[in-house]
């Protein structure tokens, strides 16, 4: 098989951190790594593995990225930027992994519907909160309806950059939508809170959910633990920590995520699960494109 | 002239588990708008969109609450409270189109910089803007300055030096007000929040004024979390002894605790053990009644629960951690 070319743009820690993980996937080849410092520690990562760099923006390069056969586009950098990045790649049929809370196309969670979208030219990647918890709420309410699910995220301080602090709002309403639009609750809550505790703290989720009826314990129960399978398939310290606990109609379940530490530290495993999810969307899109 | 901001109908909240009703928040405004306190805080425990599992779902909405107070008053005004990552600037603009003419807004010490989005809307709204700066036994008083400073940048007029946990005694109140009062603009306002855990609510709330503090957050019959908070009708006796101006008629705060705040109260809001153990061991005082609940749930000491809590450096907000702990330490006794 041949990988499918990929260019990452943004070559901040999620840029890189994705990059370390696509060199290892045989079905990605990241070939371009574009951002917009020169002496970005990013691009110089990239080029030690042989990446084809710039530092001008996408725009400079988009024809040679187009003339090497590029397929797949991570947008790592924010949402301020992902509208054009895409508006450049998509006519050249370039399939658009957002990164950014940007939100041009659906949201992807792989476990819950990454099949369902395997047409879409622009997946975007929710939150790292929405990655780690949505699976859960899904888990629930493939059992029985889910009236209402409400996300706990907690992270450690130094996981957390600048972009996400200046717009903390994006956080809660984005994480919200994709709770209930792709997690299938009927109304959404999350709530995000952030731990300095040194050494740093790994990323916590709390998961409730209200179900519609008496919650059915085993087929749930079951449920969380397939999930969980699921995500340790791409993000081997996605871990239940405890539950689900069951309260009347309130199932509860607590996490905890680890990262694998390519480039970002351990504890940041809300970073990890966001590029390891992009990743597992990307390679998907790819066994699309081979067949 | 020191301001007094009464906090039960905003902190009271969490000992009532946010089930205060609207006839109560109207009764108790209105008496405390006719003794003369000038700033009241009314919304859900843990501010605006607290409504939740975490940390409970009020009897009525924040908005609710606003609607029916802020009508009321003739002299008092309304602040509201928020924490990013919890309340949304949907929900200030909620709130000031209620009536509120106070935002505050709340973060951990270390954590300023989440708050540009909220205070940044409140001043925009044109509403008195507060920086909240939360344990803030947790940072040094240079750090609190740094945090406050951000914080100033931002727009927020007034800082607050919190104390979550009911943990620092006099002398770190001292320290750290007057940093804040050194450091920061001279016309930004200094703010001390205090919790009784350690029966030191009154003393830190005078070593914060004697320190530059001008603004002072109590409560009538101390209403509030953990062991409550510097009760209002104490501590306005003490500025009355010692000359020094609230405004507020003495015996009218006395009854608004003894008349309606005390027969309000589930249980006694006093130093119990578990409110003393939070206070002892830096630990949020909103965690009380969750260790409470948990430890009757799982067959434990709920004062073991809220060291442990302190032990995992905690922070406001992971009231969803408690019953994790709990599980865990029921799992570790069965062995």
């Amino acid at each position: 098989m041949t990988p499918i070319k990929a260019v990452i743009i943004g070559p901040g820690n999620i840029g890189t951190d994705l990059l370390l993980k696509a060199l290892r996937s045989p079905w990605i080849e990241p070939v371009w790594s574009i951002g917009v410092v020169e002496t970005s520690e990013g691009l110089r990562i990239a080029r030690e593995h042989g990446l084809e760099t710039s530092h001008e923006g996408l725009d400079s390069v988009v024809d040679q990225v187009v003339a090497d056969g590029v397929q797949i586009a991570f947008d790592a950098t924010s949402a301020k930027y992902h509208r054009h990045h895409h508006d450049l790649l998509a006519p050249h049929g370039i399939k658009v992994i957002d990164l950014t809370p940007a939100s041009v196309g659906p949201y992807c969670v792989p476990p819950v519907n990454l099949a369902a979208l395997a047409g879409e030219p622009n997946v975007n990647m929710v939150s790292c909160g929405g990655q780690a918890t949505i699976p859960m709420v899904a888990a629930v309410s493939r059992v029985q309806p889910v009236a209402y699910a409400e996300i706990v995220a907690t992270v450690a301080s130094r996981s957390i950059g600048p972009g996400t602090r200046n717009n903390i709002d994006e956080f809660t309403r984005t994480t919200r939508a994709g709770v209930e639009q792709v997690g299938g609750a009927k109304v959404g809550k999350a709530i995000i809170v952030i731990n300095p505790a040194e050494p740093p703290i790994i990323m916590r989720d709390t998961i409730h959910c209200l179900t519609e009826g008496e919650p059915d314990q085993a087929a749930i129960t079951q449920s969380v633990h397939d999930m969980v399978a699921d995500v340790q398939k791409y993000v081997p310290g996605y871990e239940l920590k405890n539950g689900p606990v069951f309260d009347g109609r309130k199932v509860t379940v607590w996490m905890e995520v680890a990262g694998l530490g390519d480039y970002l530290p351990t504890y940041a495993g809300n970073l990890d699960i966001m590029t390891a999810a992009a990743l597992r969307t990307a390679e998907m899109l790819a066994e699309g494109m081979q067949a | 002239m020191i301001t007094i901001h009464e906090m039960s109908l905003r902190d009271g909240m969490h000992p009532k588990q946010h089930q205060i009703s609207v006839d109560q928040m109207v009764t108790v405004a209105t008496a405390l708008d006719t003794a003369g306190v000038p700033l009241i805080e009314v919304t859900h425990g843990d501010g605006l969109g607290g409504a939740s599992i975490n940390y409970g779902f009020p009897a009525h909405s924040d908005e609710e609450y606003l609607r029916a107070v802020v009508p009321k008053m003739t002299q008092a005004r309304i602040s509201a409270l928020t924490l990013p990552g919890i309340g949304t600037i949907d929900d200030l603009k909620m709130a000031v189109d209620c009536g509120v003419s106070c935002l505050r807004v709340a973060t951990h010490c270390t954590e300023a910089d989440v708050a540009i989005q909220h205070i940044g809307m409140s001043r925009e709204l044109g509403v008195e803007t507060v920086g909240f700066l939360m344990m803030a036994h947790m940072v040094s008083p240079e750090e609190l300055l740094r945090q406050a400073k951000i914080m100033e940048d931002f727009g927020a007029q007034i800082l607050y030096c919190t104390d979550s946990a009911g943990y620092l005694l006099p002398d770190g109140v001292t320290e750290r007000i007057t940093a804040l009062r050194e450091g920061l603009n001279a016309d930004t306002e200094v703010g001390f929040h205090g919790h009784h855990n350690l029966a030191m609510g009154v003393a830190n709330s005078l070593a914060a004024v004697q320190a530059g503090a001008n603004r002072i957050d109590t409560s009538c019959a101390g209403l509030g979390a953990g062991a409550g908070n510097t009760p209002t009708e104490v501590l306005v006796a003490v500025l009355n002894r010692m000359g020094i101006d609230t405004g507020i008629d003495l015996y009218g705060v006395q009854d608004v605790a003894e008349d309606l705040i005390v027969p309000m109260m589930d249980t006694p809001v006093r130093i119990d053990r578990d409110a003393l153990t939070l206070g002892y061991a830096g630990v949020y005082s909103s965690f009380l009644l969750f260790a409470q609940r948990a430890a009757k749930k799982y067959g434990l000491s709920s004062r073991d629960i809220l060291v442990e809590m302190g032990r995992l450096k905690t922070v406001g907000g992971q009231e969803d951690l408690i019953e994790d702990v709990a599980i865990n330490m029921a799992q570790a006794q069965k062995g």
